[in-house]
């Protein structure tokens, strides 16, 4: 059989789970559009227009692309954190695998490409319904749904590599109380400049800060050399999270 | 076919504790092996380096003649386990448990749809297939882990503990579905801390204390060597304070009654009553494995 595979077994599996819990796919699927009414357009009234890398855009044009990156981080999160869990410590469904010829990396790529399909599948309805509405400006927008993928990637490889630690629900509690400000502080809801000089820099070295700044430039075609950074800091937090994630799966099934 | 299982010497460590210290263990094929012991005794450990996913710490062990270390997946392809905690996938229907274990194993969706088909059969589950896995009674539940265990037609199904926990009608069930396994030739390698079970379904069986193997053979070869045909089974009243000891029988005292070996219970009871020494009540039976592993390690296996 071929070697790349393999993972897909698990890919499979979660999908004939979902086939059965649809409801589960819909409500993530929401979330974005939700947000996109409820602050863009409702706090939008209040805001009124955005200056950004110079040009001047209404606060649904400013907040859409980013919600394509927070809402591929939030979909990560959820699957590789409480689903993982369930899987990894409560129902021995990662231990029952192990009985079989698949390997620990085959059910760890298996979940990663699962939880970056289902959040690929949430962006690109979501950019498509954002061109609908007008509010992308550059046919650089399609690659949008890349970007999210890739969004999607290297917080599913976080969260995966946290979940490890977690010891039971409760601790899912610090865990959101790290991702919620991620959520609402990396220039999801307000432009850079709004912060103070100091705190800048700590909001440029959090991961979600590169996802949303590259969707918006793609977006609104500002994209310029920035992207090659953005893209090198989400390629690097896949690499070393998976390689962080695995041997600490290891430590906990291969005992 | 090759040995099943070969190992020497084999040792498990978790920091300073030793879970299994330097056993000795060969399987043949068709075989139906028991590890017999208490909790603690290191038989989950020898079970999960046997299949594979634990690392052993020193010795060498030999799976079908291939290293667990090296050949990982192309052992798993022949062996079923059913693990001693229920890691049924429970988002999954009873059928979709087995269909996407056989997808695992590598089966085409056809092979694993028939093959599932079959396996309900051989569990008695058909009228659940479509059941949620957590609907299922215990019984139920361990039925369907090892039909799943199954579904890749292993040569070698390791069994770790299939009936703790069972009511007594489950457990002859299951027992059932184990002997026709054995018929068919299928190697089987158990782990229990009940006698019964290895008695019903072990052709041979070590006894396991401590992660050594203090003895081993043949359930009746063993009750022959270490104890005697029969047990004889008496109780006192709390305040009496009979001497036993003088009368030079083997005896071993438990919490709530005495046990006396001997070759014939009628004989040793009657010598009892002519001597003055009438138990509160008595009990005549055969010696078993629970006595072998009482006389070896001065324990219960089941306290």
């Amino acid at each position: 059989m071929i070697a790349f595979l393999l993972p897909w077994r698990l890919v499979e599996r979660n999908v004939i789970f979902y086939k059965r819990n649809p409801v589960v796919l819909l409500s993530a699927a929401l979330e974005p559009f939700i947000f996109l009414f409820g602050l863009g357009v409702g706090l939008g009234k209040i805001v009124g227009d955005v200056t950004w890398a110079g040009e001047v855009l209404t606060y649904p044009e400013f907040v859409a692309p980013a919600l394509v990156a927070s809402s591929a981080m939030n979909g990560a999160l959820f699957e590789m954190s409480y689903n993982f869990y369930f899987k990894l410590k409560e129902s021995g469904t990662f231990e029952a695998i192990l009985f079989t010829p698949l390997r620990l990396s085959h059910i760890y790529d298996g979940e990663l490409v699962w939880a970056m399909l289902r959040g690929g599948i949430y962006s690109i309805v979501f950019v498509v319904a954002l061109w609908v509405f007008g509010l992308l400006a550059s046919p650089w927008a399609v690659f949008i749904p890349l970007v999210a993928l890739l969004v999607g990637l290297a917080f599913a490889g976080l969260a995966s590599w946290a979940t490890t630690y977690v010891r039971h629900w409760q601790d899912f509690d610090l865990f959101f109380l790290v991702t919620q400000p991620l959520f609402l502080l990396s220039t999801t809801f307000f432009a850079l400049d709004v912060y103070p000089e100091w705190c800048r820099p700590i909001v440029q070295a959090t991961p979600l800060y590169h996802g949303v700044d590259l969707t918006r430039d793609l977006a609104r075609g500002t994209v310029d050399v920035s992207a090659f950074g953005h893209l090198g800091y989400l390629l690097a937090m896949v690499a070393i999270t998976r390689v962080l994630a695995v041997r600490r799966l290891a430590v906990l099934l291969q005992n | 076919m090759e040995q099943p299982i070969a190992a020497a010497g084999l040792t498990k460590t978790f920091g300073d504790f030793t879970a299994v210290d330097g056993i000795d263990l060969t399987i043949e094929p068709g075989e139906s092996f028991a590890m017999l012991g208490p909790n603690g005794a290191g038989k989950s450990s020898t079970m999960r380096m046997v299949s594979t996913v634990s690392p052993i710490t020193s010795g060498s062990l030999r799976i079908f003649g291939m290293d667990p270390h090296v050949d990982g997946p192309a052992i798993r392809d022949r062996l079923g386990v059913v693990a001693q905690e229920n890691n049924l996938d429970d988002e999954l229907s009873v059928v979709e448990n087995i269909i996407l274990y056989g997808r695992y194993f590598g089966l085409s969706w056809k092979e694993a749809r028939a093959k599932a088909t079959e396996l309900l059969g051989f569990a008695q589950l058909e009228d659940r297939a479509d059941a949620r896995v957590t609907s299922l009674s215990g019984g139920m539940k361990r039925r369907l882990a090892i039909a799943r265990a199954l579904v890749n037609d292993p040569d070698l199904v390791l069994l770790d503990e299939p009936t703790t926990g069972l009511d007594p009608q489950a457990r002859h069930l299951l027992w059932q579905r184990l002997y026709e396994l054995k018929e068919r030739g299928v190697t089987l390698l158990l782990t229990t801390h009940y006698m019964d079970e290895a008695e019903q379904l072990a052709d041979r069986l070590v006894v396991m204390d401590h992660g050594t193997i203090v003895a081993q053979g043949a359930p009746a070869e063993l009750i022959a060597e270490h104890v005697t045909r029969e047990v004889l089974e008496v109780r006192y009243p709390p305040e009496a304070e009979i001497d036993l000891e003088s009368l030079g029988l083997r005896l071993e005292s438990l919490t709530d009654r005495i046990l006396i070996y001997t070759d014939d219970g009628e004989a040793t009871m009657t010598e009892l009553v002519n001597s003055g020494r009438t138990p509160s009540s008595s009990l005549v039976r055969r010696a078993s494995l629970e006595d072998v592993f009482l006389a070896l390690t001065g324990r219960r296996l089941v306290e």
